[in-house]
């Protein structure tokens, strides 16, 4: 992905505004959409919360292909609960993006002719009922660390939206790992499920973080202008230290033979991220990305005649109401 | 409102539950609280085989709606028809443990290890020929004007029926009704909103959704069909007679499909009530086998 390109120098009248920003920013107060805002600062966002949207999105599908055949209807319930949530999650990050200026639909084009990004957890297959659990548990958990600094955002409709989606981020990721649990306290096949999913997720819930902060081209000024809050490595620190207490609670071996406890740091270091498997996996050859842009794809090319109807009944009416 | 460095503060110190459950979706027994004593005179035998038809219904349309999800037309319909299958799937819940509660298992229970609650020895570990939901239900969706027509017509349907059972003597099934009704007449709704936007839409969505009432109506042949399970339980003041609410049914749809410009085809004639007792084409079969599949390869397993 470019960096974001360098603003050019502000017109004498944008220079108060340019202060103004600036200064608010300083404060830690909220930039709002009417406020004025740099075009990298505003480039920036829209390129980040949509690429937030999307990965709600298509995040949808790995645990959506667990729906029709959820093993229990307790377990259905609340699957289909938390996918509808990855919905909401959408809907209210497409408008956030709406009120800087973007266009849902053209958003979502971008998305599915691969001209933005999603988080390319969600090009791994989910291949038995435990990976439920341990997308709440791993995948989400990663999101939380992720995203709960972004409740503190500079941009005060993303910070709001991050808000809402943190809590129910939250309350998923505890199903999740009651569904863990449940497996674990089962039969052995379960137990041998449970430790297979983790084994295949941890690594790239890792990847989550993004790139080590030495290969970061966008860290800098984004926290400069605190859309973001701290750095990928130290977020991906933040969720091992609070992961691996829980996995041993749980009784599941993570797949890291260099994972110790670091006592002079109060740390667990971990072993070297494969990040080839990363790059590979976010251009487009991951095990699913074929699969999971092409369901989008048809999502919207299938049902446009749909759109069209709701465009041309809503012309009809109004017209209609107008002379009546 | 929250502010947000008091909202992050809660984040990071998150603790005990806060009440985010959606409903349906609790530990609870969905039956707590409620007396599920049979009243004096009601046959337990008939009350279960009632919530059954009641209940296949509702598990039935709600995993239909459910294929729907992550293919709907905009986000917004992803979480409408999410929210509709999540009623229903809670309302099946509902009936198929009150069904259990009376002792209405059949073979499932022996298929069942006996930690596997009843509304899931039900759900999974009944063959075809023991479901007794309406073949309305049953049908894959070819597209969305299928899925708008079909919910319009089956939440009509469950809507007057549903209406009519809060009052009933069973005091399990008034109160599920009860709850129902609310839910049902959102689900009209939203089904109908789509059913006047596609027919009076464009020249395509016009004839797709004419095409979904074409389909759709020969599948209501059963639905106005007393069964002798109800019409016993309607002298016991348990139960509606479905033919009591026709001329509801047939009013509200006609009214739809004209404000829609689309036609209603000649009423089919009554038929029998085959699917009320386990009689079902091959479309339920293949629902079942990808509904049940992951539970009957692990009976002994809890979820």
């Amino acid at each position: 992905m470019p960096a974001p390109t360098p603003d050019r120098p502000p017109a004498p009248d944008e220079t108060a505004l340019q202060e103004h920003f600036e200064a608010t920013i300083a404060a830690e107060h909220r930039i709002e959409p009417r406020d004025w805002m740099p075009e990298g600062y505003r480039r920036t966002l829209v390129r980040q919360i949509a690429q937030h949207a999307h990965s709600e999105i298509i995040g949808m599908q790995p645990e959506g292909d667990w729906l029709l055949a959820a093993p229990s209807l307790r377990r259905k319930a609340i699957l289909l609960a938390k996918v509808q949530d990855e919905a909401g999650h959408g809907l209210y990050l497409y408008s956030a993006t709406e009120t800087l200026g973007a266009d849902r639909a053209d958003l979502t084009d971008k998305l599915i002719e691969g001209r933005q990004k999603y988080s390319s957890i969600f090009n791994y297959p989910t291949l038995s009922y435990a990976d439920v659990g341990v997308i709440g548990w791993l995948v989400d958990g990663a999101a939380i660390c992720n995203q709960v600094p972004l409740c503190r955002s500079s941009y005060g409709p993303y910070a709001r939206a991050m808000i809402r989606i943190c809590k129910e981020e939250s309350f998923h990721q505890r199903q999740g790992y009651e569904l863990l649990m449940t497996m674990m306290r089962g039969t052995e096949e379960q137990r041998a499920m449970v430790q297979d999913a983790v084994d295949r997720w941890w690594w790239p819930s890792l990847m989550m973080f993004g790139p080590p902060d030495a290969d970061s081209p966008n860290t800098a000024q984004s926290m400069a202008w605190g859309i973001k809050r701290h750095t990928n490595d130290e977020l991906r620190q933040r969720f091992v230290d609070m992961t691996v207490p829980q996995a041993q609670f749980l009784g599941v071996a993570l797949p890291d033979p260099e994972l110790a406890w670091d006592a002079d740091a109060g740390h667990w270091r971990f072993g070297a991220v494969d990040w080839d498997e990363f790059k590979r996996v976010i251009s487009g050859q991951g095990p699913m990305n074929d699969v999971r842009i092409a369901r989008r794809r048809a999502a919207r090319d299938d049902n446009a005649w749909v759109t069209e109807a709701a465009s041309a009944y809503a012309r009809k009416h109004a017209v209609r109401e107008a002379a009546a | 409102m929250v502010h947000e460095e008091t909202a992050y503060e809660s984040l990071v110190h998150a603790h005990g539950d806060e009440g985010h459950w959606v409903f349906g979706t609790g530990f609870d027994d969905p039956l707590a609280g409620v007396d599920t004593s049979v009243p004096p005179g009601v046959d337990r035998a008939d009350l279960g085989a009632y919530c059954l038809m009641l209940g296949d219904d509702a598990l039935v349309l709600s995993q239909r709606l459910t294929e729907w999800i992550t293919r709907a037309p905009e986000l917004e319909e992803e979480v409408a028809i999410g929210n509709i299958a999540l009623d229903l799937l809670g309302q099946a819940r509902l009936l198929l443990a009150r069904a259990g509660s009376v002792g209405e298992l059949g073979r499932s229970r022996s298929l069942a290890t006996g930690s596997v609650p009843d509304e899931d020895a039900l759900a999974y570990f009944r063959d075809a020929d023991e479901f007794r939901c309406t073949p309305l239900v049953e049908e894959p969706d070819g597209d969305f004007a299928h899925a708008m027509v079909r919910l319009l017509v089956a939440s009509s349907f469950r809507l007057a029926v549903l209406a009519r059972l809060r009052g009933s003597r069973d005091p399990v099934v008034a109160a599920i009704a009860a709850k129902g009704v609310n839910e049902l007449t959102y689900h009209r709704d939203h089904a109908a909103r789509w059913v006047l936007r596609l027919g009076d839409g464009t020249d395509e969505s016009h004839r797709r959704a004419q095409r979904a009432v074409d389909a759709i109506w020969p599948l209501t042949a059963q639905l106005f069909t007393a069964t002798g399970v109800e019409r016993r339980l309607v002298a016991a003041g348990v139960a509606v007679d479905p033919s009591s609410v026709r001329d509801e049914v047939r009013r509200v749809l006609a009214e739809v499909l004209a404000r829609g410009t689309l036609t209603a085809p000649p009423e089919p004639p009554d038929a029998e009530p085959a699917g009320r007792s386990g009689e079902h084409g091959p479309a339920l079969t293949e629902l079942l086998s990808t509904l049940q599949g992951l539970a009957r390869r692990h009976p002994a397993s809890t979820w």
